[in-house]
């Protein structure tokens, strides 16, 4: 066996990708976790993403939706614990009360935020684009703002949610037992995602909710003839968004950083919006996206940490490890380049909607 | 009411309705009365009032004055699901589908059968949809996805829609536009039997000849007011044409004998691909000689609009030849094609035969404001715009309160003056005209069938790409039948049997041989229904 594995290894070029798939499968009982723990936020972003654009409203402001949200729910729990709420404690997933006030306070923000969205592009019908532009740069600018004065304050910390620790006789089952750890060995919101984004395929497909969004955000001159309010369905649909983007932001902020930082979403926004695209506006589909994107931040990290042997290794350490950061926005430009043209939005998605007015 | 011979209340009663727009009076006491069992004609032109009245009724406008009665009792119809819920239902005449949507779902929707609160019942609304087409003698799928069906079979998915929802009341606004012969008589036969069942139906249409098979009683508007109401037997053709207008219209256009001359377009093996790559026109040779009318027949969606995008230069020519007056134009652009004596009316007139928000003026010189006398080098000459303009609004009579007004505060039938008042002017060796008078009044169809036999007396080609088969058999030297891309046979437009040219649009003429009609089916018909 370890004949036949080096001799696999020492083929020229093809040997590497020998090296690197051994590596790959070496390293997932490691990684496994991270992969979904990276991939959550994004997925969290597209299914904000597929209740805007289900329904026919372009939302380019997911990423602005995230970062407020993380900037409310970390200072949010900060106020918390300034005053006086106890840190830690020995709840699961350490959910202290700070942390949980942080993620409804976050929940809470996120659907303000879309209110203003689904003003601006149901009601007063701004285009829809300008909108979530809008909503971008002002969430950027503002946050980084107040957090450069409220920082001074050096406000306390109320640290980060727990992962679940899985039993150690489940990890060590064979074969399986590094996924079912992989998927479980998480924070909680990152754990929401799995029933989440089932829960949201199910209904869309199988809900009368998820007829009438789906048919508003194609037709919704047709809904409104056979009596569905288009324009409430858009309004609830926008705003119950925000929760998911709330439950992004929140998990940035309270599960993998511990605080705010400028800026820390980094485009995650649109790459949900671009894995929404890949994932062709399905919940299932955007969630296997975000994995895809998210697996080269899972490789970056452990290549950092645990780089491969041998001549791979040298090859791959060599490589500046903002490469492997890159990867994920490498990644989306080619899906929005190419594989998009075979992937239809809703077909009344940005078009503001004018019901017939009754005289 | 006293005076009244109706044993039964009518269904639907409608009583001095008038509606008020600013400066228009849409609705001038329009009294209409639809008995149970009944299919009854509205007839109007365009503007008319037809389409505030059936508003009323649906709950999408609001009487200033007068009373809407079902079976004898006033009701207040408050939006289009109160309207539903009191058992009227609407096809309008672009359907009101999904296509991404199964036909399930599409009749589903708005009125959804649930398993309980949250999830949607699909098994037994497949079921009762089943029992309703039984019922009817419709054939359908429920899983197959709307756009995937032909328009005749749409329509039923509208019909069905409303009988999901147990309408007595049904309105039918232009029902037979966009179907063939042949399906109309199918959907006339649903019709009957709908009435038979005791449904009331408002039938909605321009052709006179269609409302005078169907319908029961004529009801016909004209300028907000009810000019009269009758019956077939009472009345003809001619006599309801000049209720509409108010005048004496020729129905038929005496278009004379044609002396065509040398081909001016020949069309040589062309083969067109649609935005999405598949071939849509498939090696079509045909030629237009000047002075005559070359009409092209075809169901929507096989493969006219790629044609025409081809000739006209706003399509990719994928292989073959276009010649115009002896010279090879294949692939040039519509500039070149239009500096080469091509002129295009096109089928979609908002899209490509102007720009609603520019002015008039600039409407009219959109395919030569370039060049002189419009344009002096990089500087537009206005006031040569504005005279030519003025000239051709007059000659056109495109009525606008001002040159300067812009295309979008016209009328459907002045936009389209608007368009052919640009393509018709000036010395042009091919006209293409795509869908001339979609959506038009009897007015306006007659106005520009007279100017396009006008330019073919002239000595001008002309290609006619029409849905609507009358308007083809009406004005055409030879009659082209297009299906699934090929042209499968061209006949006498003179000696031409309305019945067999609607059978080669929906078949192809294959069955008559015994080999089936093969290759993927009718192309998108979504198009219908954006």
């Amino acid at each position: 066996m370890d004949a036949l594995v080096m001799f696999l290894y020492d083929i020229p070029l093809l040997g590497l990708l020998f090296q690197f798939g051994g590596y790959v499968i070496s390293i997932l009982p490691t990684t496994g976790p991270i992969f979904l723990f990276a991939a959550a936020p994004i997925a969290l972003g597209s299914l904000c993403g597929l209740m805007n654009e289900r329904s026919g409203i372009v939302n380019i402001g997911i990423e602005g939706m995230m970062l407020t949200s993380a900037f409310v729910s970390a200072y949010a729990a900060s106020l918390m614990v300034a005053s006086g709420a106890t840190v830690g404690g020995d709840a699961p997933f350490g959910a202290s009360t700070p942390l949980i006030v942080g993620v409804l306070a976050a929940m809470i923000a996120g659907m303000l935020v879309s209110s203003l969205h689904a003003w601006l592009t149901i009601t007063i019908r701004t285009d829809q684009i300008i909108s979530g532009t809008i909503i971008n740069i002002t969430a950027l600018g503002l946050t980084s703002y107040l957090n450069q004065i409220l920082s001074k304050a050096s406000p306390p910390n109320a640290g980060t949610f727990q992962p679940f620790i899985v039993p150690a006789d489940i990890v060590e089952l064979p074969v399986i037992g590094w996924f079912i750890n992989a998927i479980l060995n998480q924070r909680p919101i990152t754990l929401s995602i799995i029933v989440l984004v089932i829960a949201m395929q199910i209904l869309l497909f199988r809900s009368r909710w998820g007829l009438r969004t789906r048919a508003v955000g194609e037709h919704p001159k047709a809904a409104e003839t056979v009596g569905i309010d288009v324009i409430r369905l858009r309004y609830r649909n926008v705003i119950l968004g925000g929760i998911f983007a709330g439950l992004a932001g929140a998990s940035l902020a309270l599960e993998s950083a511990g605080s705010f930082q400028n800026n820390m979403t980094v485009g995650r926004g649109f790459i949900a919006l671009a894995a929404l695209i890949f994932g062709r506006w399905t919940p299932l589909g955007a969630f296997g996206a975000a994995i895809l994107f998210t697996a080269s931040e899972a490789l970056e990290r452990s290549i950092r940490f645990v780089p491969p042997p041998g001549q791979l290794g040298e090859i791959m350490i060599g490589i500046p490890l903002q490469v492997y950061g890159a990867l994920p926005y490498l990644i989306t430009i080619v899906v929005l380049a190419g594989f998009v043209g075979r992937s239809t939005a809703p077909a009344a998605v940005g078009q503001p909607y004018e019901r017939e007015r009754r005289h | 009411m006293t005076g009244s011979e109706h044993v039964a209340a009518p269904a639907l009663e409608m009583r001095g309705i008038t509606k008020r727009y600013p400066g228009v009076l849409a609705n001038d006491r329009i009294d209409l009365d639809v008995r149970p069992g009944e299919i009854h004609g509205l007839l109007g032109e365009n503007g008319a009032g037809k389409s505030t009245l059936m508003n009323i009724l649906y709950g999408l406008a609001v009487p200033d004055e007068g009373a809407v009665l079902l079976d004898g009792q006033e009701v207040q119809i408050d939006s289009p699901a109160d309207a539903i819920r009191r058992g009227i239902s609407m096809v309008h005449q672009h359907f009101m589908l999904v296509p991404v949507l199964s036909v399930a779902d599409n009749i589903l929707l708005g009125e959804e059968t649930m398993a309980n609160a949250i999830f949607l019942d699909r098994t037994e609304a497949h079921r009762r949809i089943d029992e309703l087409a039984q019922r009817f003698g419709f054939e359908i799928d429920p899983e197959a996805p709307v756009g995937s069906l032909s328009v005749g079979s749409q329509q039923r998915v509208e019909i069905l829609k409303a009988l999901y929802r147990e309408a007595r009341i049904l309105v039918l606004d232009e029902p037979t536009a966009v179907l063939t012969p042949q399906e109309t008589k199918e959907i006339f036969a649903v019709l009957r039997r709908l009435a038979q069942e005791g449904h009331s139906i408002v039938f909605i249409s321009h052709k006179l000849y269609e409302v005078l098979e169907i319908a029961d009683r004529i009801t016909v508007i004209r300028r907000g007011r009810v000019v009269g109401t009758t019956t077939p037997a009472e009345t003809d053709e001619e006599q309801l044409a000049e209720m509409m207008v108010g005048r004496e219209v020729q129905l038929t256009v005496d278009r004379g004998e044609s002396s065509p001359g040398e081909a001016v377009l020949k069309v040589d093996n062309l083969v067109v691909r649609n935005e999405r790559g598949r071939e849509t026109v498939h090696r079509v040779s045909f030629e237009v000689r000047a002075g005559e009318i070359l009409g092209v027949a075809g169901v929507a969606g096989n493969g006219q609009d790629e044609l025409v995008g081809a000739i006209t230069g706003l399509r990719r020519v994928a292989s073959g030849t276009v010649t115009l007056g002896g010279s090879d134009v294949t692939g040039h652009s519509p500039r070149a094609m239009h500096e080469a004596g091509l002129a295009h009316v096109p089928g979609d007139r908002h899209r490509f035969g102007m720009v609603m928000s520019f002015p008039l003026t600039d409407n009219l010189v959109l395919t030569d404001y370039y060049r002189a006398p419009f344009a002096r080098g990089p500087v537009r000459d206005e006031a040569a715009v504005a005279e030519a303009a003025i000239g051709l609004i007059e000659r056109f009579d495109v009525r606008t309160p001002s040159p300067f007004a812009a295309g979008s505060t016209l009328s459907g039938g002045n936009q389209q003056k608007l368009v052919v008042a640009r393509e018709f002017s000036g010395d042009v060796r091919l006209l293409v005209l795509d869908q001339p008078t979609r959506g038009l009044d009897v007015g306006s169809i007659e106005f520009i069938h007279r100017q396009a036999l006008a330019k073919r007396d002239g000595g001008t080609a002309i290609l006619l790409v029409s849905a609507e088969l009358d308007e083809v058999l009406e004005l055409s030297d030879r009659i082209a039948v297009m299906y699934r891309g090929e042209i499968v046979a061209v006949v006498d437009g003179r000696t031409a049997v309305k019945e067999d040219i609607g059978l080669l649009m929906a078949t192809g003429g294959r069955d008559r041989d015994g080999s089936p009609a093969t290759g993927p089916g009718p192309a998108s018909t979504t198009g219908s229904v954006a």
